[in-house]
Protein backbone atom coordinates (compact mmCIF):
# COMPACT_ATOMS: atom_id res chain seq x y z
CA UNK A 1 0.00 0.00 0.00
CA UNK A 2 2.68 2.72 1.16
CA UNK A 3 4.77 1.57 -2.38
CA UNK A 4 1.94 2.68 -4.10
CA UNK A 5 0.88 5.63 -2.12
CA UNK A 6 4.99 6.44 -3.00
CA UNK A 7 4.65 5.57 -6.71
CA UNK A 8 1.71 7.41 -7.23
CA UNK A 9 3.11 10.49 -5.45
CA UNK A 10 -0.10 10.99 -2.78
CA UNK A 11 2.60 11.33 0.15
CA UNK A 12 0.56 13.26 2.98
CA UNK A 13 -0.91 15.78 -0.39
CA UNK A 14 -2.46 18.86 2.00
CA UNK A 15 -6.18 20.06 1.06
CA UNK A 16 -6.46 22.16 -1.51
CA UNK A 17 -8.40 25.56 -1.52
CA UNK A 18 -8.68 26.62 2.08
CA UNK A 19 -11.01 29.35 2.94
CA UNK A 20 -12.68 31.21 5.49
CA UNK A 21 -15.11 33.11 7.10
CA UNK A 22 -17.08 34.45 10.15
CA UNK A 23 -19.64 31.65 11.32
CA UNK A 24 -22.56 33.14 10.59
CA UNK A 25 -25.82 33.55 13.28
CA UNK A 26 -24.00 33.56 15.86
CA UNK A 27 -22.56 35.72 19.27
CA UNK A 28 -19.30 35.90 17.52
CA UNK A 29 -15.73 34.61 18.58
CA UNK A 30 -16.46 31.99 16.23
CA UNK A 31 -14.55 31.64 12.55
CA UNK A 32 -15.36 28.68 10.00
CA UNK A 33 -12.25 27.19 8.30
CA UNK A 34 -13.45 25.19 4.63
CA UNK A 35 -11.42 22.89 2.54
CA UNK A 36 -11.51 20.90 -0.35
CA UNK A 37 -10.46 17.21 1.00
CA UNK A 38 -6.85 15.49 0.56
CA UNK A 39 -6.88 13.19 -2.48
CA UNK A 40 -5.76 10.86 0.15
CA UNK A 41 -8.78 11.35 2.28
CA UNK A 42 -11.27 8.35 1.98
CA UNK A 43 -13.14 9.48 4.37
CA UNK A 44 -12.06 6.88 7.25
CA UNK A 45 -9.01 6.58 9.94
CA UNK A 46 -6.22 4.32 8.22
CA UNK A 47 -2.80 6.09 6.45
CA UNK A 48 -4.92 8.89 6.13
CA UNK A 49 -5.62 10.76 9.84
CA UNK A 50 -7.35 13.89 10.02
CA UNK A 51 -6.74 17.43 9.35
CA UNK A 52 -5.45 19.74 11.74
CA UNK A 53 -6.25 23.19 11.99
CA UNK A 54 -3.80 25.96 12.99
CA UNK A 55 -4.27 29.88 13.95
CA UNK A 56 -2.50 32.40 14.24
CA UNK A 57 -2.97 36.48 15.00
CA UNK A 58 -0.52 37.09 12.39
CA UNK A 59 1.72 35.72 9.20
CA UNK A 60 5.11 36.33 11.06
CA UNK A 61 3.88 34.88 14.60
CA UNK A 62 4.07 30.82 15.50
CA UNK A 63 0.75 29.38 14.20
CA UNK A 64 -1.06 27.45 17.12
CA UNK A 65 -3.18 24.54 17.30
CA UNK A 66 -6.83 25.45 16.72
CA UNK A 67 -8.39 21.75 16.80
CA UNK A 68 -8.73 18.82 14.72
CA UNK A 69 -11.08 17.62 12.03
CA UNK A 70 -11.68 13.97 11.67
CA UNK A 71 -10.94 11.95 7.58
CA UNK A 72 -14.03 13.14 5.34
CA UNK A 73 -14.78 16.61 6.88
CA UNK A 74 -14.44 19.79 5.21
CA UNK A 75 -15.05 22.00 7.77
CA UNK A 76 -14.33 23.39 10.98
CA UNK A 77 -15.65 25.89 13.63
CA UNK A 78 -13.05 27.27 15.20
CA UNK A 79 -14.67 28.76 18.27
CA UNK A 80 -11.93 28.82 20.92
CA UNK A 81 -12.61 31.27 24.03
CA UNK A 82 -9.03 33.03 21.97
CA UNK A 83 -10.99 34.65 19.94
CA UNK A 84 -11.06 38.23 19.40
CA UNK A 85 -14.21 39.90 17.46
CA UNK A 86 -12.64 42.03 15.38
CA UNK A 87 -9.51 40.87 15.68
CA UNK A 88 -7.49 39.17 12.27
CA UNK A 89 -6.83 35.67 12.25
CA UNK A 90 -5.04 33.32 9.44
CA UNK A 91 -5.16 29.94 9.11
CA UNK A 92 -3.48 26.74 7.64
CA UNK A 93 -4.74 23.22 7.48
CA UNK A 94 -2.13 20.02 7.92
CA UNK A 95 -2.72 16.90 6.62
CA UNK A 96 -2.06 13.92 9.09
CA UNK A 97 -0.48 10.77 7.51
CA UNK A 98 0.67 7.46 9.68
CA UNK A 99 3.64 7.96 7.76
CA UNK A 100 4.15 12.14 8.39
CA UNK A 101 2.76 15.73 6.92
CA UNK A 102 1.93 18.14 5.32
CA UNK A 103 0.91 21.84 5.41
CA UNK A 104 -1.96 23.94 3.08
CA UNK A 105 -1.00 27.34 1.74
CA UNK A 106 -1.51 29.90 4.68
CA UNK A 107 -4.96 31.94 4.21
CA UNK A 108 -6.68 34.97 5.80
CA UNK A 109 -7.15 37.88 7.03
CA UNK A 110 -10.30 36.72 9.06
CA UNK A 111 -12.32 38.33 11.39
CA UNK A 112 -15.14 37.09 14.09
CA UNK A 113 -17.92 38.98 14.58
CA UNK A 114 -22.03 38.97 16.16
CA UNK A 115 -24.91 39.06 14.46
CA UNK A 116 -27.68 40.82 15.71
CA UNK A 117 -30.17 38.36 13.89
CA UNK A 118 -30.13 35.04 13.33
CA UNK A 119 -31.58 34.71 9.70
CA UNK A 120 -32.06 30.75 9.68
CA UNK A 121 -35.31 31.30 12.45
CA UNK A 122 -36.89 34.26 10.24
CA UNK A 123 -39.38 30.86 9.51
CA UNK A 124 -39.93 30.43 13.38
CA UNK A 125 -40.35 34.29 13.76
CA UNK A 126 -42.92 34.45 11.37
CA UNK A 127 -45.16 31.50 12.74
CA UNK A 128 -44.49 32.65 16.14
CA UNK A 129 -46.05 36.54 14.61
CA UNK A 130 -48.90 34.84 13.29
CA UNK A 131 -49.48 32.66 16.23
CA UNK A 132 -49.48 35.58 18.62
CA UNK A 133 -51.40 37.62 16.54
CA UNK A 134 -53.92 35.49 16.53
CA UNK A 135 -54.14 34.48 19.66
CA UNK A 136 -53.45 38.45 21.00
CA UNK A 137 -56.55 39.58 18.50
CA UNK A 138 -58.59 36.45 20.17
CA UNK A 139 -58.51 37.27 24.01
CA UNK A 140 -59.50 41.23 23.29
CA UNK A 141 -62.45 39.40 21.05
CA UNK A 142 -63.28 37.35 23.97
CA UNK A 143 -62.50 40.19 26.56
CA UNK A 144 -64.55 42.60 24.64
CA UNK A 145 -67.82 39.88 25.13
CA UNK A 146 -67.48 37.57 21.69
CA UNK A 147 -68.82 34.22 22.37
CA UNK A 148 -66.63 31.36 22.20
CA UNK A 149 -67.22 27.90 21.95
CA UNK A 150 -65.11 24.82 23.15
CA UNK A 151 -66.16 21.85 22.27
CA UNK A 152 -66.17 18.98 25.18
CA UNK A 153 -63.26 17.40 26.12
CA UNK A 154 -64.28 13.94 28.07
CA UNK A 155 -61.03 13.51 30.08
CA UNK A 156 -61.71 16.58 31.98
CA UNK A 157 -65.29 16.45 32.32
CA UNK A 158 -64.07 12.94 33.73
CA UNK A 159 -62.02 14.34 37.07
CA UNK A 160 -65.58 15.12 39.17
CA UNK A 161 -66.65 11.67 38.98
CA UNK A 162 -63.48 9.98 38.88
CA UNK A 163 -62.69 11.66 42.44
CA UNK A 164 -66.53 11.05 44.05
CA UNK A 165 -66.23 7.44 42.47
CA UNK A 166 -62.87 7.22 44.46
CA UNK A 167 -64.35 8.71 47.55
CA UNK A 168 -67.43 6.42 47.25
CA UNK A 169 -65.29 3.33 47.14
CA UNK A 170 -63.26 4.89 50.40
CA UNK A 171 -59.65 4.47 48.58
CA UNK A 172 -57.21 7.97 47.83
CA UNK A 173 -56.49 9.30 44.82
CA UNK A 174 -52.86 9.05 43.08
CA UNK A 175 -52.00 11.99 41.26
CA UNK A 176 -48.66 11.59 38.82
CA UNK A 177 -46.41 14.46 36.79
CA UNK A 178 -44.37 11.73 35.65
CA UNK A 179 -40.58 12.89 34.49
CA UNK A 180 -41.55 16.60 34.57
CA UNK A 181 -39.51 19.12 35.59
CA UNK A 182 -40.81 22.70 36.58
CA UNK A 183 -39.28 24.66 33.47
CA UNK A 184 -41.87 22.76 31.46
CA UNK A 185 -44.99 24.08 30.01
CA UNK A 186 -46.73 20.93 30.38
CA UNK A 187 -45.81 20.84 33.90
CA UNK A 188 -47.67 24.16 34.35
CA UNK A 189 -50.80 22.83 32.18
CA UNK A 190 -50.53 19.84 34.68
CA UNK A 191 -50.66 21.87 37.65
CA UNK A 192 -54.04 23.83 36.57
CA UNK A 193 -55.20 20.18 37.07
CA UNK A 194 -54.23 18.92 39.97
CA UNK A 195 -55.70 22.38 41.12
CA UNK A 196 -59.21 21.13 40.06
CA UNK A 197 -58.38 17.68 41.39
CA UNK A 198 -56.66 18.50 45.20
CA UNK A 199 -59.89 21.13 45.45
CA UNK A 200 -62.75 17.99 44.60
CA UNK A 201 -60.52 15.70 47.15
CA UNK A 202 -60.80 18.58 49.41
CA UNK A 203 -64.79 18.99 49.40
CA UNK A 204 -64.97 15.37 49.39
CA UNK A 205 -62.64 14.99 52.11
CA UNK A 206 -60.34 12.33 50.35
CA UNK A 207 -56.75 11.72 50.46
CA UNK A 208 -54.35 12.89 47.62
CA UNK A 209 -51.25 11.13 46.98
CA UNK A 210 -48.74 12.89 44.73
CA UNK A 211 -45.25 10.67 44.85
CA UNK A 212 -42.49 13.28 42.75
CA UNK A 213 -39.57 12.61 40.36
CA UNK A 214 -38.24 16.30 40.97
CA UNK A 215 -37.97 18.66 44.41
CA UNK A 216 -38.98 21.10 42.60
CA UNK A 217 -42.21 19.98 41.03
CA UNK A 218 -42.80 18.79 44.26
CA UNK A 219 -42.62 21.93 45.75
CA UNK A 220 -44.86 23.70 43.49
CA UNK A 221 -47.47 20.46 43.81
CA UNK A 222 -47.34 20.82 47.63
CA UNK A 223 -48.56 24.58 47.10
CA UNK A 224 -51.13 24.03 44.64
CA UNK A 225 -52.68 21.85 46.83
CA UNK A 226 -52.27 23.50 50.21
CA UNK A 227 -54.22 26.64 48.11
CA UNK A 228 -56.93 24.39 46.80
CA UNK A 229 -57.67 22.94 50.57
CA UNK A 230 -57.19 26.14 51.87
CA UNK A 231 -59.83 28.15 49.35
CA UNK A 232 -62.29 24.62 50.00
CA UNK A 233 -62.22 25.39 53.59
CA UNK A 234 -60.32 21.96 54.90
CA UNK A 235 -56.59 23.16 55.33
CA UNK A 236 -57.17 20.74 58.08
CA UNK A 237 -56.97 17.83 55.68
CA UNK A 238 -53.91 18.57 54.39
CA UNK A 239 -50.76 16.61 54.49
CA UNK A 240 -47.58 17.28 53.21
CA UNK A 241 -46.00 14.17 53.59
CA UNK A 242 -48.86 12.58 50.93
CA UNK A 243 -46.86 14.84 48.02
CA UNK A 244 -43.20 13.29 48.95
CA UNK A 245 -40.49 13.37 46.41
CA UNK A 246 -39.35 9.61 45.19
CA UNK A 247 -36.39 9.41 43.54
CA UNK A 248 -35.25 11.16 40.16
CA UNK A 249 -34.07 7.81 38.36
CA UNK A 250 -36.65 6.98 35.71
CA UNK A 251 -37.37 3.03 36.67
CA UNK A 252 -36.61 4.12 40.60
CA UNK A 253 -40.04 6.41 40.05
CA UNK A 254 -41.94 3.76 38.11
CA UNK A 255 -40.94 0.65 41.05
CA UNK A 256 -42.03 3.32 43.98
CA UNK A 257 -45.20 4.63 42.06
CA UNK A 258 -46.19 1.07 41.64
CA UNK A 259 -45.45 0.35 44.94
CA UNK A 260 -47.43 2.44 46.39
CA UNK A 261 -50.36 2.03 44.02
CA UNK A 262 -50.12 -1.76 44.84
CA UNK A 263 -50.21 -0.52 48.90
CA UNK A 264 -52.37 1.92 49.16
CA UNK A 265 -54.84 0.84 46.14
CA UNK A 266 -56.35 4.08 45.23
CA UNK A 267 -59.42 4.66 43.14
CA UNK A 268 -58.50 7.38 40.79
CA UNK A 269 -55.34 7.96 38.81
CA UNK A 270 -53.83 10.59 37.62
CA UNK A 271 -51.10 10.76 34.73
CA UNK A 272 -50.38 14.40 33.94
CA UNK A 273 -47.12 15.26 32.46
CA UNK A 274 -43.70 14.27 31.01
CA UNK A 275 -44.17 10.44 30.76
CA UNK A 276 -41.46 7.57 28.88
CA UNK A 277 -41.16 3.82 28.36
CA UNK A 278 -42.55 3.53 32.30
CA UNK A 279 -45.92 4.61 31.23
CA UNK A 280 -47.11 1.82 30.43
CA UNK A 281 -45.50 0.34 33.59
CA UNK A 282 -47.59 2.74 35.32
CA UNK A 283 -50.64 2.91 33.32
CA UNK A 284 -51.39 -1.36 33.82
CA UNK A 285 -50.72 -1.42 37.64
CA UNK A 286 -53.27 1.34 37.88
CA UNK A 287 -55.77 -0.63 35.68
CA UNK A 288 -54.54 -3.73 38.01
CA UNK A 289 -55.90 -2.35 41.12
CA UNK A 290 -59.05 -1.16 39.46
CA UNK A 291 -58.56 2.33 39.19
CA UNK A 292 -60.32 4.91 37.12
CA UNK A 293 -57.26 6.30 34.90
CA UNK A 294 -57.17 9.40 33.48
CA UNK A 295 -53.70 10.40 32.20
CA UNK A 296 -52.75 13.25 29.61
CA UNK A 297 -49.16 13.88 27.78
CA UNK A 298 -47.33 15.62 24.77
CA UNK A 299 -45.35 12.98 24.18
CA UNK A 300 -46.84 11.43 21.32
CA UNK A 301 -45.18 8.15 21.59
CA UNK A 302 -46.25 6.86 25.11
CA UNK A 303 -50.06 8.02 24.33
CA UNK A 304 -50.79 4.83 22.49
CA UNK A 305 -49.79 3.27 25.95
CA UNK A 306 -52.16 5.25 27.85
CA UNK A 307 -54.75 5.34 25.34
CA UNK A 308 -54.49 1.09 25.53
CA UNK A 309 -54.85 1.24 29.38
CA UNK A 310 -56.33 4.38 30.44
CA UNK A 311 -60.24 5.01 30.36
CA UNK A 312 -59.64 8.76 29.11
CA UNK A 313 -56.68 10.14 27.80
CA UNK A 314 -55.61 14.10 27.13
CA UNK A 315 -54.36 13.93 23.21
CA UNK A 316 -51.27 16.85 23.26
CA UNK A 317 -53.08 19.96 23.01
CA UNK A 318 -56.12 18.74 25.36
CA UNK A 319 -53.59 18.97 28.37
CA UNK A 320 -52.65 22.83 27.48
CA UNK A 321 -56.73 23.48 27.47
CA UNK A 322 -57.31 21.81 30.35
CA UNK A 323 -56.62 25.52 32.72
CA UNK A 324 -58.67 27.51 30.17
CA UNK A 325 -61.55 24.06 29.69
CA UNK A 326 -61.09 24.41 33.50
CA UNK A 327 -61.58 27.89 34.68
CA UNK A 328 -63.65 29.30 31.42
CA UNK A 329 -62.94 32.88 31.53
CA UNK A 330 -63.29 34.92 28.40
CA UNK A 331 -59.43 35.73 28.41
CA UNK A 332 -58.14 32.33 28.42
CA UNK A 333 -60.90 30.80 25.69
CA UNK A 334 -59.59 33.27 23.26
CA UNK A 335 -56.35 32.11 23.70
CA UNK A 336 -57.58 28.96 22.99
CA UNK A 337 -59.67 30.40 19.67
CA UNK A 338 -56.77 31.69 18.95
CA UNK A 339 -54.63 28.82 18.52
CA UNK A 340 -56.97 26.76 16.67
CA UNK A 341 -57.28 29.58 14.00
CA UNK A 342 -53.45 29.25 14.20
CA UNK A 343 -54.21 25.34 13.21
CA UNK A 344 -56.52 26.25 10.57
CA UNK A 345 -53.59 28.81 8.64
CA UNK A 346 -51.31 25.70 9.40
CA UNK A 347 -53.46 23.36 7.59
CA UNK A 348 -54.55 25.47 4.84
CA UNK A 349 -51.14 26.35 4.66
CA UNK A 350 -50.24 22.50 4.42
CA UNK A 351 -53.34 22.02 1.48
CA UNK A 352 -51.61 24.47 -0.39
CA UNK A 353 -48.03 23.14 -0.52
CA UNK A 354 -49.48 19.55 -1.04
CA UNK A 355 -51.41 21.30 -4.34
CA UNK A 356 -48.36 23.65 -5.79
CA UNK A 357 -46.22 20.27 -4.93
CA UNK A 358 -48.28 17.75 -7.03
CA UNK A 359 -48.97 20.40 -9.76
CA UNK A 360 -44.87 21.12 -9.81
CA UNK A 361 -44.35 17.07 -10.33
CA UNK A 362 -47.41 16.90 -13.00
CA UNK A 363 -46.00 19.24 -15.06
CA UNK A 364 -42.83 18.82 -14.97
CA UNK A 365 -43.61 15.13 -16.39
CA UNK A 366 -46.57 15.18 -18.30
CA UNK A 367 -46.33 18.68 -19.89
CA UNK A 368 -43.11 19.48 -20.02
CA UNK A 369 -43.04 22.69 -18.39
CA UNK A 370 -40.36 23.12 -16.14
CA UNK A 371 -39.78 26.87 -15.26
CA UNK A 372 -43.14 26.95 -13.24
CA UNK A 373 -42.22 22.91 -11.79
CA UNK A 374 -39.03 24.91 -10.89
CA UNK A 375 -40.91 27.98 -9.01
CA UNK A 376 -43.22 25.73 -7.48
CA UNK A 377 -41.19 23.81 -5.94
CA UNK A 378 -38.87 26.29 -4.67
CA UNK A 379 -42.17 27.42 -2.93
CA UNK A 380 -42.46 23.52 -1.67
CA UNK A 381 -38.61 23.29 -0.39
CA UNK A 382 -39.07 27.07 1.31
CA UNK A 383 -42.46 25.50 3.31
CA UNK A 384 -40.34 22.68 4.36
CA UNK A 385 -38.37 24.95 6.21
CA UNK A 386 -41.06 25.83 8.70
CA UNK B 1 -47.93 43.45 45.21
CA UNK B 2 -47.44 39.56 46.44
CA UNK B 3 -48.52 38.45 42.53
CA UNK B 4 -47.47 41.76 40.22
CA UNK B 5 -43.96 41.29 41.35
CA UNK B 6 -43.98 37.45 39.79
CA UNK B 7 -46.35 38.40 37.06
CA UNK B 8 -43.83 41.13 35.70
CA UNK B 9 -40.76 38.80 36.54
CA UNK B 10 -42.28 36.50 34.27
CA UNK B 11 -43.19 38.86 31.35
CA UNK B 12 -39.73 40.17 31.58
CA UNK B 13 -38.20 36.72 31.42
CA UNK B 14 -40.72 35.01 29.18
CA UNK B 15 -39.80 38.32 26.39
CA UNK B 16 -36.09 38.16 27.17
CA UNK B 17 -36.22 34.54 26.05
CA UNK B 18 -38.33 34.99 23.24
CA UNK B 19 -35.86 37.98 21.89
CA UNK B 20 -32.55 35.77 22.85
CA UNK B 21 -33.80 33.11 19.99
CA UNK B 22 -33.53 35.22 17.50
CA UNK B 23 -30.93 37.44 18.25
CA UNK B 24 -27.51 35.92 19.00
CA UNK B 25 -25.57 38.97 19.80
CA UNK B 26 -24.67 40.20 23.56
CA UNK B 27 -25.66 40.82 25.77
CA UNK B 28 -29.23 39.37 24.68
CA UNK B 29 -27.54 35.80 22.94
CA UNK B 30 -27.24 32.94 25.37
CA UNK B 31 -28.87 34.60 28.18
CA UNK B 32 -31.60 31.64 28.04
CA UNK B 33 -28.76 29.28 28.03
CA UNK B 34 -27.43 31.44 31.37
CA UNK B 35 -31.17 30.95 32.78
CA UNK B 36 -31.75 27.19 32.60
CA UNK B 37 -27.90 27.49 34.40
CA UNK B 38 -29.04 29.45 36.95
CA UNK B 39 -32.47 26.78 37.17
CA UNK B 40 -30.02 23.69 37.25
CA UNK B 41 -28.03 25.60 40.07
CA UNK B 42 -31.45 26.02 42.23
CA UNK B 43 -32.28 22.38 41.31
CA UNK B 44 -29.74 21.07 42.18
CA UNK B 45 -30.22 22.84 45.97
CA UNK B 46 -33.82 21.61 45.99
CA UNK B 47 -32.20 18.19 46.14
CA UNK B 48 -32.01 18.70 49.68
CA UNK B 49 -35.57 19.41 50.10
CA UNK B 50 -35.90 16.06 48.42
CA UNK B 51 -34.25 14.60 50.63
CA UNK B 52 -36.11 15.77 53.81
CA UNK B 53 -39.27 14.97 52.02
CA UNK B 54 -38.14 11.47 51.54
CA UNK B 55 -36.75 10.56 54.84
CA UNK B 56 -39.95 12.14 56.57
CA UNK B 57 -42.45 10.42 54.37
CA UNK B 58 -40.33 7.19 55.59
CA UNK B 59 -40.18 7.59 58.83
CA UNK B 60 -44.10 8.12 58.92
CA UNK B 61 -44.78 5.07 57.71
CA UNK B 62 -42.09 3.24 59.87
CA UNK B 63 -43.83 4.91 63.10
CA UNK B 64 -47.22 4.56 62.16
CA UNK B 65 -46.94 0.86 61.08
CA UNK B 66 -48.37 1.44 57.67
CA UNK B 67 -48.16 -1.48 54.69
CA UNK B 68 -45.27 -1.72 53.41
CA UNK B 69 -43.49 -0.34 56.17
CA UNK B 70 -40.25 -2.85 56.47
CA UNK B 71 -39.19 -1.90 52.70
CA UNK B 72 -38.83 1.63 54.13
CA UNK B 73 -35.95 0.49 56.23
CA UNK B 74 -34.61 -0.97 53.00
CA UNK B 75 -34.91 2.63 51.09
CA UNK B 76 -33.48 4.36 53.92
CA UNK B 77 -30.56 1.65 54.53
CA UNK B 78 -29.98 2.17 50.87
CA UNK B 79 -29.97 5.48 50.68
CA UNK B 80 -27.36 5.86 54.00
CA UNK B 81 -25.33 3.12 51.84
CA UNK B 82 -25.29 5.67 48.92
CA UNK B 83 -24.31 8.51 51.00
CA UNK B 84 -21.51 6.38 52.91
CA UNK B 85 -20.09 4.63 49.75
CA UNK B 86 -20.06 7.83 47.27
CA UNK B 87 -18.25 9.59 50.11
CA UNK B 88 -15.56 6.93 50.94
CA UNK B 89 -15.47 7.00 47.24
CA UNK B 90 -14.67 10.31 46.81
CA UNK B 91 -12.05 10.29 49.20
CA UNK B 92 -10.13 7.63 48.58
CA UNK B 93 -10.22 8.02 44.11
CA UNK B 94 -10.97 11.79 44.86
CA UNK B 95 -13.89 11.00 42.67
CA UNK B 96 -17.04 8.77 43.36
CA UNK B 97 -16.89 7.43 39.58
CA UNK B 98 -14.04 5.43 39.94
CA UNK B 99 -14.86 1.84 38.27
CA UNK B 100 -12.96 0.28 41.50
CA UNK B 101 -14.94 2.46 43.76
CA UNK B 102 -17.68 0.61 46.42
CA UNK B 103 -20.32 3.42 44.56
CA UNK B 104 -19.75 2.54 41.37
CA UNK B 105 -19.53 -1.25 42.48
CA UNK B 106 -23.32 -0.38 43.88
CA UNK B 107 -24.03 1.27 40.79
CA UNK B 108 -23.30 -1.57 38.59
CA UNK B 109 -24.25 -4.21 40.50
CA UNK B 110 -27.38 -3.03 42.39
CA UNK B 111 -28.88 0.06 40.67
CA UNK B 112 -28.37 -0.97 36.73
CA UNK B 113 -29.76 -4.87 37.63
CA UNK B 114 -32.77 -3.39 39.11
CA UNK B 115 -33.33 -1.10 36.55
CA UNK B 116 -33.17 -3.30 33.86
CA UNK B 117 -35.49 -5.27 35.84
CA UNK B 118 -38.00 -2.56 36.06
CA UNK B 119 -37.56 -2.27 32.30
CA UNK B 120 -37.79 -5.78 31.76
CA UNK B 121 -40.92 -5.94 32.93
CA UNK B 122 -42.49 -3.77 30.26
CA UNK B 123 -42.47 -7.01 27.80
CA UNK B 124 -44.95 -8.55 29.95
CA UNK B 125 -47.17 -5.13 30.49
CA UNK B 126 -47.51 -4.74 26.50
CA UNK B 127 -48.93 -8.13 25.95
CA UNK B 128 -51.12 -7.23 28.85
CA UNK B 129 -52.34 -3.75 27.47
CA UNK B 130 -51.65 -5.50 23.57
CA UNK B 131 -54.23 -8.25 24.73
CA UNK B 132 -57.02 -5.74 25.98
CA UNK B 133 -56.25 -3.31 22.92
CA UNK B 134 -56.52 -5.87 20.05
CA UNK B 135 -60.01 -7.52 20.81
CA UNK B 136 -62.02 -7.10 17.73
CA UNK B 137 -65.35 -5.23 19.68
CA UNK B 138 -65.30 -2.24 17.25
CA UNK B 139 -64.89 -1.51 13.74
CA UNK B 140 -61.88 0.85 14.68
CA UNK B 141 -60.45 -1.86 17.02
CA UNK B 142 -60.58 -4.50 14.33
CA UNK B 143 -58.87 -1.68 12.02
CA UNK B 144 -56.38 -1.42 14.79
CA UNK B 145 -55.83 -5.06 15.16
CA UNK B 146 -55.08 -5.60 11.38
CA UNK B 147 -52.72 -2.67 11.06
CA UNK B 148 -50.58 -3.96 13.97
CA UNK B 149 -50.46 -7.33 12.80
CA UNK B 150 -49.19 -6.25 9.27
CA UNK B 151 -46.90 -4.15 11.08
CA UNK B 152 -45.44 -7.17 13.51
CA UNK B 153 -45.47 -9.11 10.34
CA UNK B 154 -43.31 -6.54 8.33
CA UNK B 155 -40.59 -6.36 11.58
CA UNK B 156 -39.56 -10.29 11.78
CA UNK B 157 -38.43 -12.31 8.59
CA UNK B 158 -41.53 -14.33 8.63
CA UNK B 159 -43.39 -11.77 7.42
CA UNK B 160 -41.42 -11.56 4.35
CA UNK B 161 -41.28 -15.31 3.74
CA UNK B 162 -45.15 -14.76 3.78
CA UNK B 163 -45.18 -12.43 0.78
CA UNK B 164 -42.69 -10.06 0.42
CA UNK B 165 -45.71 -7.17 -0.24
CA UNK B 166 -45.90 -7.20 3.89
CA UNK B 167 -42.23 -5.66 4.93
CA UNK B 168 -43.49 -3.15 2.43
CA UNK B 169 -46.90 -2.43 3.60
CA UNK B 170 -45.64 -1.84 6.95
CA UNK B 171 -43.55 0.30 6.35
CA UNK B 172 -45.81 2.14 4.22
CA UNK B 173 -48.65 1.87 7.59
CA UNK B 174 -45.42 3.61 9.55
CA UNK B 175 -44.78 5.88 6.93
CA UNK B 176 -47.85 7.17 6.00
CA UNK B 177 -51.14 7.03 8.13
CA UNK B 178 -49.43 6.54 11.51
CA UNK B 179 -46.90 9.76 11.14
CA UNK B 180 -49.32 11.86 9.62
CA UNK B 181 -51.74 11.30 12.78
CA UNK B 182 -48.45 11.52 14.80
CA UNK B 183 -47.51 15.12 12.76
CA UNK B 184 -51.07 16.43 13.92
CA UNK B 185 -50.39 16.09 17.10
CA UNK B 186 -47.19 16.92 17.08
CA UNK B 187 -48.43 20.67 15.31
CA UNK B 188 -51.25 20.82 17.60
CA UNK B 189 -49.23 20.10 21.07
CA UNK B 190 -47.13 22.82 19.69
CA UNK B 191 -49.46 25.38 19.26
CA UNK B 192 -51.18 24.45 22.20
CA UNK B 193 -47.82 25.05 23.94
CA UNK B 194 -47.15 28.57 22.25
CA UNK B 195 -50.32 29.53 22.92
CA UNK B 196 -50.23 28.12 26.42
CA UNK B 197 -46.65 30.03 27.16
CA UNK B 198 -48.41 33.74 25.87
CA UNK B 199 -50.84 32.86 28.32
CA UNK B 200 -47.86 32.94 31.06
CA UNK B 201 -45.74 35.32 29.89
CA UNK B 202 -49.01 37.97 29.19
CA UNK B 203 -50.35 36.89 32.84
CA UNK B 204 -53.40 35.53 32.12
CA UNK B 205 -51.90 32.04 32.96
CA UNK B 206 -51.63 32.37 36.82
CA UNK B 207 -52.12 29.21 38.06
CA UNK B 208 -48.82 28.57 38.84
CA UNK B 209 -49.15 31.76 40.98
CA UNK B 210 -51.01 29.49 43.63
Amino acid sequence: MLQLIFTLGLFAQPPTNIQAHDTPNDEGHSITIIWEPSPLDSGRIGFFQGYEIFRAASLTEDFEDAGFAAPGKTEYEDNSPDIEDGKEYYYFVRTLTSSGYEDSEKVGPFISSAQWFNTQRVNVLLITLLVSFLVIYYIRRAQKGGKLFVRKIPGLDAIDDAVGRSTEMGRPILYSFGLSYLNEVWTIASLSILYRVARKCAEFANRLLIPNYDPLVMSAAQETVKQAYIEAGRPDLYDERDIPFLTADQFGYAAGVDGIMVREKPGAVFWQGYFLAEALVLAETGHSVGAIQIAGTTMVDQLPFFITACDYTLIGEEMYAASCYLKPEPQMLGSLKGADFAKATILIFIVFGTVLGTSGVLLKHLANVDILSDIFTKVVQWFNTF
Amino acid sequence: MKREIPIVITFLTGVICVIAFFVPHAPVGGLQQRFLIWYSIVAGFTMIIGLDSLIKYNIKKISQRKKGWPYSYVLLFGLVLTLVTGFQSWFRYNTPFELQSSFMYTYIHIIVPLQATMFALLAFFISSAAYRAFRARTFEATLLLIAAAIVMLGRVPIGAMISDKIPALSDWLLNVPQLAAKRGIYIGATLGGIAMSLRIILGIERTYLT
